[in-house]
């Protein structure tokens, strides 16, 4: 608004020159890796097949994803009030949060060559399933992981129907079909395109998964690929010629997705009270509550699955395990580091961007700064790691630092969700009180003690203890990085599982969701403090 | 006759198409209010006094003090707002200390001021609430007590009382107008009735257009309303 004002600048050019600069050096490095990249070089039947496979999964896994979603999601917005509903909810979020290397040996445990329903289906006399490898059990993995994710996506959209709406729908005696063609599909409409484009793009660059259940080169994604060819072929030039394919593509779906697509809210907290007119139908409750059932256990046996195998396995045995516990102990180490360094960055990022957007009145500027941060979205983390591995293995031993080169990507790839968490808090904060601290000479530290650390040390310890839990069971950057000597327990588990010990994996996917879980608690409860009431 | 207690001369200020100019006396410990349409400059005007905002020209007095270029805290005024007079995390005798030093080291006669002031705007006893433990109104009672302990000659009122019921904003004002009488502090208030004005406003000035176009006392200005645009903006 005034010509005069100079923005705090610094904070969020040293964050986004640790962001969105490291990545593109670390791009810059992939590309002088290989002087003599040909087109041809790359470009070959492998290539294609790997990609035409990436692209194939993602399309099925977004799909499949949706039609699972959207008959649960509107039982939910149907059904506003049934016993259970609160922790039906809270079960759909947790896949977001489980690691993933975790969620597979889960799914296993219900749908392989092996697992529950298999054993029961031979109890039954009926031919038991075939083995979970490959793309039947990818999808099913996306599916467990994407179908909650929409949910909440999409019951976001049909929580922010208007109450006016629903009431004049009860007054014009429209009945179900009425109201999902003149009122729910209109919102729907809006929204699906983002909720599509965000799943295809954590399918696309899906790794973990792909990794434990992609059987052999038929069922290989670009992520996989890129690690393959660096850790296991050591062919440079191939994994830089993949990882500027997937790069190129990530960012040719991000531009439509930011071009085309709204972000739908993921706030669903606020319940409506004004109920709709069309819960009377006995058709409609049945489907809601085959819906909801479905959806339940969909995402409830794997995760029990976990919680049985894991105790009823050798429970004793792997823990007193010496080197169970340091492999903890550096998941916990990357797993906080990384928290904390992701925390740093976005608080350092809005810092700048808040002062933009509500004292410079550069509002689109800040917007678009903030989106900058979270661009390491487009450049995944097997590139941006693949990037560091190039430019860091000439200088430095690289498997030497395995553990703080993990928690460097992982911080940075969690910067977008401490931004999303973070961002709302601080600028609210400015907007609401800048004037009160201006006339009372609120400043520096006072301000910080009084107003700022009050006002957002719940936010603060919610990023912080979300992106260290993520980080926490991330498999990503430790397989790329890591090697037996300094394995965190993510990659122990996947070791575990690649040679079919499962007894032992059961034991360690229960203490590495646990000890995520703890990492969460310790640091939402210890920063954040007690809720007041 | 004393300096006045609030003095803009030549104040103008503005962004793009938009620009308003201020030329204004009121004396000491007196009681004015800005009436006007919306986007005539009431809240500009308060913004200036305030120092939230800069002129571009003009020099802006309180008490004979030319306070144009002293930073918000600085200056002999406290702003009630329409919101967010308190930070909601803090309780009263907090919201209230950080007026006298904003670090909150709290002497034990600073904190008997503080119940003293708390007494003053009738919330005895009520040092440890939280703001939402507390009415609309209380919570505005809190913030006039703060520019109490604040001692500041100068308080301006950007519609503080605007959201709540008339018989509590008449009591409100009514209370504001008891300690200016008190403390003798020169008050402005930004109001969109004049009724309100009647009630406690010994002057009144009517903004249109970015511009004082008509001040006298209240009565006679609102009784006789000779300037076109205030006839239109009383409807009579």
């Amino acid at each position: 608004m005034m010509t005069g004002y100079r923005p705090l600048l610094w904070p969020g050019g040293l964050a986004l020159a640790g962001t969105l600069g490291l990545a593109v050096v670390a791009l810059v490095a992939l590309l002088y890796a290989a002087p003599d990249l040909s087109v041809d070089s790359v470009w070959d039947t492998y290539t294609l097949r790997v990609l035409r496979f990436t692209m194939m999964q993602a399309l099925l896994s977004t799909a499949l994803s949706l039609a699972f979603a959207l008959p649960v999601a509107r039982a939910f917005a149907r059904r506003t009030s049934f016993p259970g509903r609160t922790l039906l909810l809270r079960l759909m979020g947790l896949p977001l949060v489980l690691p993933v290397i975790v969620a597979v040996f889960g799914i296993a445990a219900v749908w392989g060559q092996n697992g529950a329903i298999s054993n029961a289906m031979e109890a039954g006399g009926l031919p038991g399933l075939s083995p979970l490898y490959g793309l039947s059990g990818i999808l099913i993995a996306h599916v467990f992981f994407n179908m909650p994710l929409a949910v909440r996506l999409l019951l976001g959209a049909w929580q922010a129907i208007p109450g006016e709406s629903w009431r004049l729908a009860g007054q014009l005696g429209m009945g179900p079909w009425a109201i999902f063609r003149l009122i729910e599909l209109s919102r729907l409409i809006a929204v699906i395109p983002g909720v599509a484009m965000l799943i295809f793009l954590l399918c696309f660059t899906s790794f973990a998964v792909v990794l434990a259940l992609g059987g052999g080169p038929r069922n290989t994604t670009l992520e996989v690929a890129i690690y393959q060819a660096l850790r296991l072929d050591f062919d440079i030039a191939r994994a830089v010629g993949l990882a500027l394919i997937q790069v190129a593509t990530c960012a040719l779906i991000a531009v439509i997705f930011f071009r085309f697509a709204r972000t739908p809210e993921s706030q669903a907290t606020e319940e409506r009270l004004i109920t709709r007119p069309d819960t009377g139908y006995l058709s409609g409750r049945i489907i809601d509550a085959i819906a909801l059932v479905t959806g339940g256990l969909w995402v409830l046996g794997p995760l029990s699955a976990i919680l049985i195998a894991g105790l009823s396995g050798p429970v004793v045995d792997v823990l007193s395990r010496g080197e169970v516990w340091s492999a903890a102990l550096r998941s916990v180490s990357v797993g906080v580091g990384a928290g904390l360094l992701s925390l740093l960055l976005g608080i350092a990022l809005l810092a700048t961007t808040r002062d933009l957007a509500v004292r410079a009145k550069r509002t689109r500027l800040a917007d678009r700064l903030e989106l900058a941060g979270s661009l390491t979205l487009v450049i995944s983390p097997i590139v941006l790691g693949a990037g560091l591995f190039v430019l860091l293995l000439p200088v430095v031993p690289i498997f030497d630092w395995a553990l703080p080169l993990a928690a460097l990507v992982n911080g940075i790839v969690a910067v977008p969700y401490v931004l999303r968490i973070l961002a709302p808090t601080l600028r609210r904060t400015a907007e609401h009180h800048d004037r009160l601290c201006a006339s009372l000479g609120l400043r520096g530290w006072s301000r910080i003690r009084h107003l700022e650390w009050p006002a957002s040390r719940r936010g603060i310890a919610t990023a912080w203890a979300l992106a260290s839990a993520l980080a926490t069971g991330d498999l990503t950057a430790i397989a790329l990085f890591g090697t037996q000597r300094d394995a965190t327990l993510s990659l122990m588990l996947y070791r575990a599982l690649g040679s079919y010990r499962m007894d032992e994996a059961a034991v360690l996917a229960l203490l590495l969701v646990s000890l995520c879980l703890a990492v969460f608690v310790v640091i939402e409860g210890g920063i954040g403090g007690r809720t007041r009431t | 006759m004393d300096a006045p207690g609030l003095e803009l001369s030549g104040v103008r200020f503005g962004y793009g198409d938009w620009q308003v100019t201020y030329d204004l006396a009121v004396p000491p410990g007196s009681f004015t209010a800005l009436l006007g349409a919306s986007g005539a400059g009431k809240s500009t005007l308060l913004s200036l006094v305030a120092g939230f905002e800069r002129p571009i020209a003009g020099v802006i007095r309180a008490q004979g003090k030319d306070i144009t270029n002293l930073a918000p805290s600085d200056r002999p005024v406290t702003t009630l707002f329409q919101e967010h007079n308190l930070f909601p995390h803090l309780t009263a005798l907090q919201n209230i200390g950080l007026g006298i030093d904003p670090n909150l080291r709290l002497t034990r006669s600073q904190k008997s001021d503080i119940a003293g002031a708390l007494k003053r705007v009738g919330l005895v006893g009520m040092e440890a609430r939280l703001p939402r433990e507390l009415s609309g109104g209380e919570r505005q009672r809190v913030a006039i007590a703060r520019s109490l302990v604040r001692q500041r000659p100068l308080l301006l009122l950007d519609e503080p009382f605007a959201a709540l019921g008339p018989a509590l904003r008449r009591d409100m004002l009514d209370l504001v107008d008891a300690l200016r009488h008190d403390t003798g502090m020169t008050v402005v208030m930004v109001s969109h009735d004049p009724a309100d004005a009647r009630r406690v406003a010994d002057i009144t000035a009517f903004l249109h257009d970015g511009a004082i176009v008509a001040l006298g006392p209240t009565a006679t200005l609102l009784d006789n309303p000779d300037v076109p645009a205030l006839a239109e903006y009383l409807g009579v």
